[in-house]
């Protein structure tokens, strides 16, 4: 068994596209039309340039009654949703912090790992953090 | 200033305050914010659980939190989703102008 898809749920599947790849770095992999009461939800995924047949990243719609409680919720309190792996935390917090992103913790060493959080503009926080 | 009214046997203000701090895990958490302001209460565990091997639960972490708002020794903020939370040294004033301050009878005469 291997680990083949994560997902984050996002509140705009064109604006996670841009946020994700134009932002963050990933590349499309899939997007697959699949219908949707506006015709509009895809099958979308992304992955690293670095890994492109590693595990891929979906960024699901967040329609479902559930996710809005349960994403106020895991904000309210500052809880990730997911976590990437960069090669150093303090250089990529620079870097996206001149593109305009948003941290909710600035880069933070704890033993033997840095991480930090950062809004991803379409409902999530996202925890990056250096190799251990 | 402190009017002596305020020197009363019992304040609610004091009570909260010394209450506040009785407690070394909320003592911690006022190191943090105290050495970095506006944490998340995710930053906030993420501290106590890998800087002072704290295993303690997120709620507890919220309940000594709410007791620190009330004794206004922390103060929390809404910037959109999130939950921000900042240290106010303020009320330990109390404290350092209560004894270490001249004496109020001897200043009376």
């Amino acid at each position: 068994m291997r680990i083949h898809i994560n997902s984050v749920f996002v509140d705009s599947q064109v604006k996670a596209l841009d946020f994700y790849t134009n932002v963050l770095g990933f590349v499309k992999k899939h997007d697959v039309p699949l219908g949707g009461p506006e015709g509009e939800n895809r099958w979308l995924t992304v992955v690293s340039p670095e890994d492109p047949e590693g595990a891929e990243l979906l960024l699901e719609p967040s329609g479902h009654p559930a996710v809005a409680p349960y994403r106020e919720a895991l904000n309210n309190d500052g809880i990730p949703a997911t976590q990437f792996q960069v090669d150093d935390v303090q250089a990529e917090y620079e870097r996206l912090r001149a593109l305009g992103v948003t941290f909710t913790q600035e880069p933070l060493t704890m033993g033997p790992v840095t991480t930090a959080v950062l809004d991803d503009t379409c409902g999530n926080l996202i925890q990056i953090v250096n190799p251990v | 200033m402190i009017g002596k009214s305020q020197l009363a046997y019992s304040d609610p203000v004091s009570d909260e305050l010394f209450k506040a701090l009785a407690d070394p895990t909320r003592r911690v958490i006022l190191d943090e914010l105290h050495e970095r302001s506006g944490q998340t209460l995710f930053e906030l565990c993420a501290r106590l659980a890998t800087r002072h091997r704290l295993g303690i639960s997120r709620q507890a972490v919220s309940q000594h939190l709410a007791a620190l708002e009330k004794a206004d020794l922390v103060r929390s903020r809404r910037e959109g989703r999130y939950k921000f939370h900042d240290m106010n040294p303020e009320p330990l004033g109390l404290i350092v102008e209560r004894w270490p301050g001249p004496n109020p009878r001897e200043s009376d005469s």
